[in-house]
């Protein structure tokens, strides 16, 4: 139904743009310069007058039409339900709905077959009214706007002024859709943080929440708040982290200042790409690899050595995280570097100095707030990477500083948190909003930051 | 006109022999030479068999339109060329008679001795003191802090800098207006006590006040320094240069004093240009 009230409002736009075309050619006669704007202006306003009514009603008629029908058909059943709880006349409403379009009933009865009929005949009445509405606002825009068409009217102006409607409108879609999700985030976490006091989380050493059925009081309602603590979370977040910036730094960094400054054209060419291959990977891959190659050489050479490696380490998973980040790190200098200006090369070389005098000394402090800025975007990349740490790094939740034991991050533990069946009212399950929020917060610090050393970074040569 | 001048050109350097004044700088012994200077870059030459002298105490400076191989020239005198990965050069560049090509060179030792300052102003992001300090760090020049502030300040002063800077050295060099900019670059150059100057076009982003603060500063430096100087300008080359040599398409048209090839040019293509008929 939609999807033919949709096209017809197409075809419509697409009349209504040949009609507006065809009548500022006539307009103009043999003289088009005495046309205003060009007559493909005139069509594609008199197309957006004719269509944007139209769309707007058919996108507010979609959105609210389920509510509307349901409304409706509660006012006329509402001697079926005297004595429902709310969540009951919600599945009376969904079974009449399937009664009457098609889905899994799940009992049937008097009323509900009578809200049936009521749906279908509602829906049917719904539909004509929406496709008069929308026909007769289509007639009406295209009547209004086909008589303001003149030589001088100013339609390149409108045509103008509705591209930038519509460039604000998508860019809205971005910065709501953030909002929604910090909201909802926001929300589910205020719902834990009433069952578990806020510090208990933030700075609570203790972490298993497994085992909450178990601390949970005889009735199932008390929850033991002392098993939320997120600090070993985040000890193993920032040892993980920890180890991939460790790896990534200095490969990365070193790696962008030979294909910046030393490599010849031909390797640049080839080896920029190859390392950027590595940022294509997936990262389920890397967790194979980490788990499966990494892990169990690393725990061999810690036996060869009189080590005791845990079988899922904390540095295995680091090492490969580190590479995954390889080329944030390094396609980030290397633009940064790239970007500081060959005079000041020159100048350093005039001066005697050699190639790496002259970028230890004058290209590196140059590029230095860049470089700062890439390896902060790395680390929180880091920190909210779930894949390899979810395999490879395990789920005991240990304070520890040895990257040879197995540690857990805050992650690993949102997924382990909402895998499998949940109740979406219980602690546990809403920890992972908490979390999630903590996590949103740390990468959120550590983004704005690097925004900061950038804009200050950018001052310096413009 | 003209020859009287010349006249007692001669003169003066026959009366005066040895000592280095204005005058006498006629027969100043040659700093550096070009012997038939070939540069490829790519497949494409840019100069061709280009013999220059280039006399002690004097300014030389390169004229000629643009993509005439002046700067290419210049750029071959400290191997500025070598960052050019495509730049060929064949011929001789002598630098107090050795060759500066030679592989037993040592480039870091050829640019201390012939140092460069640069067409567009290009000071390093650090302080005005780090600026300067930057050549004799890298060159070891000074044992400790209290030569090294010395070596700085010397140099200041002799870019005519150190008045206007001295209470804000610690201040970034890129905080200074342009005019101060380009006399901080060849303070940064003086720095490592060099004995020749090259400059690409130093004035050319510069308005007519620091142009002519630098062109004052050149005069001077030519005391101490050996200088040669690329420019657009027609009149400054007249005013701060004692020699001239004009390049065209790559050759060396014509080369002479200064007053002989602004007043008195041999080659036809010289008097085309300086009297403005093209580049």
């Amino acid at each position: 139904m939609f999807l033919a009230l949709f096209s017809i409002v197409i075809s419509i736009a697409f009349f209504a743009y040949y009609v507006g075309h065809r009548r500022a050619l006539s307009l103009a006669g043999n003289d088009l310069s005495t046309l205003h704007s060009r007559p493909g202006y005139h069509g594609a306003f008199l197309a957006i007058l004719t269509a944007v009514p139209a769309f707007l009603l058919l996108s507010v008629w979609a959105f609210f039409q389920t509510s509307v029908l349901d409304q409706f058909v509660l006012t006329r059943t509402d001697h079926f339900l005297v004595g429902l709880s709310s969540a009951q006349i919600e599945a009376f409403l969904r079974d009449a709905k399937a009664i009457a379009f098609g889905g899994i009933v799940s009992g049937v009865d008097e009323g509900k077959e009578f809200a049936a009929s009521l749906y279908a005949r509602y829906q049917k009445v719904g539909h004509v009214l929406a496709a008069g509405s929308l026909l007769v606002l289509a007639i009406i825009g295209f009547s209004w706007g086909y008589h303001r068409i003149c030589a001088s009217a100013r339609t390149r102006h409108f045509v103008e002024r509705s591209m930038m409607v519509l460039l604000v409108a998508c860019s809205a879609v971005a910065v709501l859709t953030t909002i929604g999700i910090v909201l909802s985030l926001i929300f589910e976490s205020l719902m834990f943080f009433r069952k578990v006091p806020v510090l208990d989380f933030v700075f609570g050493t203790h972490w298993s929440p497994q085992s909450a059925f178990e601390g949970a009081g005889a009735d199932g309602t008390q929850t033991n708040t002392k098993i939320f603590g997120a600090i070993p979370l985040l000890a193993g977040t920032f040892l993980i982290t920890s180890i991939a910036i460790l790896v990534a730094a200095p490969v990365g960094l070193l790696s962008a200042i030979y294909l910046s400054d030393y490599a010849s054209k031909p390797v640049r060419a080839s080896a920029k790409p190859v390392l950027e291959i590595l940022a294509g990977i997936p990262t389920v891959v890397y967790g194979f690899f980490a788990a499966l190659v990494v892990a169990p050489t690393i725990r061999g050479w810690g036996e060869g050595l009189g080590l005791s490696v845990s079988s899922e380490s904390a540095l295995a998973a680091g090492l490969v995280m580190g590479i995954m980040i390889i080329p944030f790190v390094s396609s980030l200098s290397d633009d940064v570097i790239n970007a500081v200006p060959q005079s000041l090369r020159d100048g350093s070389a005039g001066l005697g100095a050699t190639k790496s005098e002259t970028i230890r000394r004058v290209v590196l402090p140059a590029a230095l707030p860049g470089i700062v800025s890439a390896l902060i975007l790395a680390i929180s990349r880091a920190i909210g990477e779930t894949m390899i740490v979810v395999m490879a790094a395990g789920l005991a939740a240990n304070i520890t500083a040895n990257p040879l034991e197995a540690v857990t991050t805050v992650t690993v533990q949102i997924v382990t948190l909402l895998v499998g069946d949940q109740e979406f009212d219980s602690a546990k399950t809403l920890a992972a909003f908490a979390l999630g929020l903590l996590l949103f917060c740390i990468t959120l610090a550590l983004n704005v930051f690097a925004l900061r050393v950038v804009r200050k970074y950018r001052e310096q040569y413009d | 006109m003209m020859k009287s001048n010349l006249a007692a050109v001669e003169n003066a350097s026959t009366s005066e022999m040895g000592t280095v004044s204005d005058i006498s700088s006629v027969v100043s012994p040659i700093k550096m030479q070009g012997k038939d200077v070939n540069v490829f870059y790519g497949a494409k030459q840019a100069l061709f068999d280009v013999n220059l002298d280039i006399r002690k105490n004097q300014v030389t400076a390169l004229i000629g339109p643009s993509g005439c191989g002046k700067s290419t020239f210049l750029r071959c005198l400290n191997r500025m060329n070598d960052t050019i990965d495509i730049c060929r050069v064949q011929g001789d560049i002598l630098l107090d008679g050795e060759d500066v090509y030679n592989p037993q060179i040592d480039v870091v030792e050829l640019r201390a001795r012939v140092g460069m300052v640069f067409q567009k102003p290009n000071p390093f992001p650090k302080s005005i003191f780090e600026n300067v300090a930057y050549g004799p760090r890298i060159h070891g020049l000074a044992r400790n802090r209290s030569e090294l502030e010395e070596i700085v300040a010397k140099s200041l002063q002799r870019a005519g800098l150190f008045e206007e800077v001295k209470d804000r050295l610690d201040e970034p060099g890129t905080g200074l207006s342009g005019g101060q900019q380009q006399r901080l670059c060849i303070a940064r150059a003086i720095a490592v006590s060099p004995e020749v100057i090259l400059m690409d076009e130093p004035c050319s982003a510069l308005d007519p006040i620091a142009t002519a603060r630098v062109e004052e500063l050149i005069d001077e430096l030519r005391r101490k320094y050996t200088i040669v100087i690329v420019t657009h300008s027609m009149q400054q080359a007249a005013r701060v240069s004692q020699r001239t040599a004009f390049f065209h398409l790559g050759q060396l048209v014509e080369e002479g004093n200064t007053d002989d090839i602004f007043t008195n040019p041999k080659d036809q293509r010289t008097l085309d240009y300086i009297t403005g008929r093209f580049g």
